[in-house]
């Protein structure tokens, strides 16, 4: 249940792209990462700027998991064996039952 | 959950509602659930025919469900921002 969790937490400090579900897209390092998958990030640029300048004076912000849509993250962060790994040993035995 | 926002409390921040609304103001308080207080609120109104409007709105306590975003607004950068002439479309509502 914690797998995406545990996950997110070994990459703190890597620079990410939160996308959300309504297509803005956000540039910035993760500071730290929830239970619920809530996201904070420093040093954020908007992707496409000059559509989005609304966020002009925001360096950092807290991103609600609910609205994410994808992470992008830098690809020689991730073991993706190991990540497998575990999503394999997470579906054979879930760790708990589905959240409230 | 507690520490994310922790460090915002007391400071002004940028709140991004899943409506697409823009609203600023200082944080006062969350909870667990990412419910929020917000004090000194503005909203900031943004439109592509006209610069941007603030509309003031006192104190509100913004239900979690509702938030997508909270920013910490730099207030320098805030004040060299040239709203006056900023007319863009208001952000996108979040279709959950």
């Amino acid at each position: 249940m914690k797998l995406f969790y545990s996950f997110f937490k070994t990459l703190v400090g890597q620079p990410v792209t939160v996308e959300l579900k309504n297509d803005l897209a956000i540039t910035g390092v993760l500071v730290s990462v929830d239970q619920f998958l809530n996201i904070k990030l420093d040093n954020i640029k908007v992707v496409d700027e000059e559509r989005y300048p609304h966020m002009l004076a925001v360096k950092n912000c807290f991103i609600r998991g609910s609205v994410v849509r994808y992470v992008q993250l830098p690809a020689p962060s991730v073991d993706t064996a190991l990540l497998q790994d575990a999503a394999r040993r997470e579906r054979q035995q879930p760790a708990a039952g589905p959240r409230k | 959950m507690s520490d994310q926002l922790r460090s915002l409390v007391d400071h002004p921040v940028f709140v991004y509602l899943t409506d697409g609304r823009t609203l600023v103001g200082q944080l006062m308080g969350y909870d667990q659930a990412a419910n929020v207080i917000l004090s000194k609120t503005h909203e900031r109104i943004f439109s592509s025919t006209e610069p941007m409007k603030t509309v003031p709105i006192g104190v509100y306590v913004i239900r979690g469900e509702t938030i997508a975003l909270i920013g910490e607004l730099d207030e320098e950068l805030d004040d060299q921002a040239d709203y006056d002439n900023m007319m863009v479309e208001p952000l996108d509502p979040i279709a959950l």
